[in-house]
């Protein structure tokens, strides 16, 4: 017992300085991606090839004065971005990054938290993180900021739906809400030779959550609580210092978070194919998958800041119209047409 | 999203075009492709932009064996619209009898448009291609002849630009 309280803390403390760490990264990685993507050279001059730079804006976001505007509602416009980065960082909890490992005689799953209703856990945890982004917007005080804030409140709840509808298709395929089951179910063959991903067996829900995701996390093109030709910055435009940090910390641990569960739910999470053939040593094995992991979250980071400079905003009716008269019917059909292949196989 | 009446379009798109996908992969290529392509920044401290011989700089005289060629006849200052330039004249034994004994450009004033280079009967001012201009101070901004003075082999190209383009 007191191991496993052991384990948990050394589980948890590695976790949050990774995500933290890895967070910080993504901001980096997203400016120089970006700076790329527009033939231009992005930040490289604090550290090697730049790559201090988000540390040193943490830094100077720390050091700046917090404004709270005179008729904000304070207690409310404290706790909004707390909120924000308090769900932020508690989703990826379930998100098993390697298959369970022997250590010093212990089995010790390679997750935080082994929760048996992981995918549920996310779904509900996700949705709670709007109530930072639409409270923040509502104890400003401020029109843009109620706007950005009521727009994100629709958007989430349109998105919300989708994206439970077409885990619904990868539960049925799976038969079990453990996120670690889900990975280990992909780790089987098709046909002996493709790898059982979701993404080859569900591509209609890969492609509704993937584009759901990107609701979720306020990215490009679906940015519009902080639209900011529109609404200046948005939910956070009274937002200044360390808690404008957190709100900018929260949307790219949201980030990083949804690459982790679409890398879980579809891409065969850890699952590196045809690696248990090469008759590696169980630690070597695992490191490899944990590797294999890192890899395939990356590239889904990467995809998910191509996309931002490749596809314009859409407008507001639009981005209803796509969540409730296409997203909705595609993942109700997707539901549909898988339970009647399962009944056909069984 | 129009309220009223149809939208009439030139072609109908079938139901793939209509997905939105073949567009977004064409996008996405596009965007892929950007990302190698050579960069445009100039890295400003270490590497430093090279101006073409047509590019207007700071003006400066034209000094030749030693003297500035200026004669001193004021129509630069007469013709600048910022109300830069300040010439005083005085007599010297040399052939061209009069020279400036006080050239003053305000750099604060300055605007670049090369007026007094288009008017100068002597080619006597001239842009050069020097464009970093710092100052920590009013009085700083103001250059006499010693700051303005800038040697033929200096100027060359800009001069042979002149030659060709006048």
């Amino acid at each position: 017992m007191e191991s496993l309280l052991l384990i948990s803390l050394i589980k948890f403390v590695a976790y949050v300085s990774v995500v933290l760490v890895s967070v910080i990264m993504l901001v980096y990685a997203e400016r120089r991606v970006s700076a790329f993507i527009q033939n231009r050279i992005g930040p490289n001059r604090v550290g090697p090839w730049g790559l201090f730079q988000a540390l040193v804006d943490v830094v100077k976001l720390l050091l700046k004065e917090d404004i709270v505007p005179k008729n904000a509602y304070k207690p409310i416009h404290d706790l909004a971005p707390v909120i924000s980065i308090a769900v932020a960082l508690s989703t990826f909890a379930v998100v098993p990054f390697g298959n369970t490992i022997e250590l010093f005689g212990n089995q010790v799953k390679l997750m935080i938290a082994d929760v048996n209703v992981g995918i549920l856990y996310l779904l509900s945890i996700t949705s709670l993180g709007v109530y930072g982004v639409t409270l923040a917007g509502w104890s400003s005080n401020n029109k843009y900021s109620l706007l950005g804030g009521l727009r994100s409140s629709a958007q989430l709840i349109s998105y919300e739906l989708s994206m439970g509808l077409s885990i619904i298709g990868v539960l049925m395929v799976c038969g079990t809400l453990r996120l670690d089951q889900i990975v280990l179910h992909q780790t089987t063959y098709l046909g002996g030779w493709l790898p059982a991903w979701n993404i080859f067996l569900q591509p209609v829900a890969f492609i509704t959550f993937f584009i759901a995701a990107f609701a979720e996390t306020n990215r490009l093109p679906f940015d519009l609580p902080e639209a900011e030709p529109e609404l200046v910055g948005g939910y956070h435009t009274e937002y200044t210092g360390l808690k404008f940090g957190l709100f900018f910390l929260a949307e790219y641990a949201n980030m990083f978070t949804a690459g982790a569960v679409i890398t879980t739910l579809f891409l065969g999470g850890w699952h590196l194919p045809y690696a248990e053939y090469l008759g590696l040593s169980p630690t070597m094995l695992s490191i490899l998958q944990v590797l294999t992991f890192c890899v395939k979250l990356v590239l889904v980071e990467l995809f998910f800041i191509v996309v931002r400079w490749t596809i314009p905003r859409f407008r507001y009716d639009q981005l209803m119209n796509i969540g409730w008269k296409v997203m909705l019917p595609l993942t109700l059909v997707n539901v549909l047409v898988t339970g009647a292949v399962i009944l056909l196989i069984h | 999203m129009g309220s009223t009446g149809k939208i009439i379009r030139k072609k109908d798109l079938n139901i793939w075009q209509k997905s939105y996908i073949p567009e977004i992969v064409k996008g996405l290529r596009q965007t892929i492709t950007e990302m190698f392509k050579p960069k445009f920044t100039i890295q400003y401290p270490e590497e430093r932009f090279k101006p073409q011989p047509s590019f207007r700089g700071r003006p400066v005289l034209v000094q030749e064996n030693e003297v500035e060629r200026c004669v001193a006849c004021g129509l630069c200052s007469r013709v600048c619209p910022a109300l830069a330039i300040e010439v005083q004249a005085s007599e010297t034994e040399l052939e061209k009898e009069r020279y400036p004994i006080k050239f003053e450009i305000n750099m604060v004033r300055c605007i670049f448009c090369g007026f007094c280079e288009e008017v100068c009967p002597e080619e006597a001012i001239v842009m050069s291609n020097e464009y970093e201009l710092v100052f920590s101070s009013q009085e700083e901004a103001v250059f006499g002849k010693d700051k303005l003075l800038m040697t033929t082999e200096h100027l060359k190209d800009r001069l042979e630009f002149l030659r060709q383009n006048r």
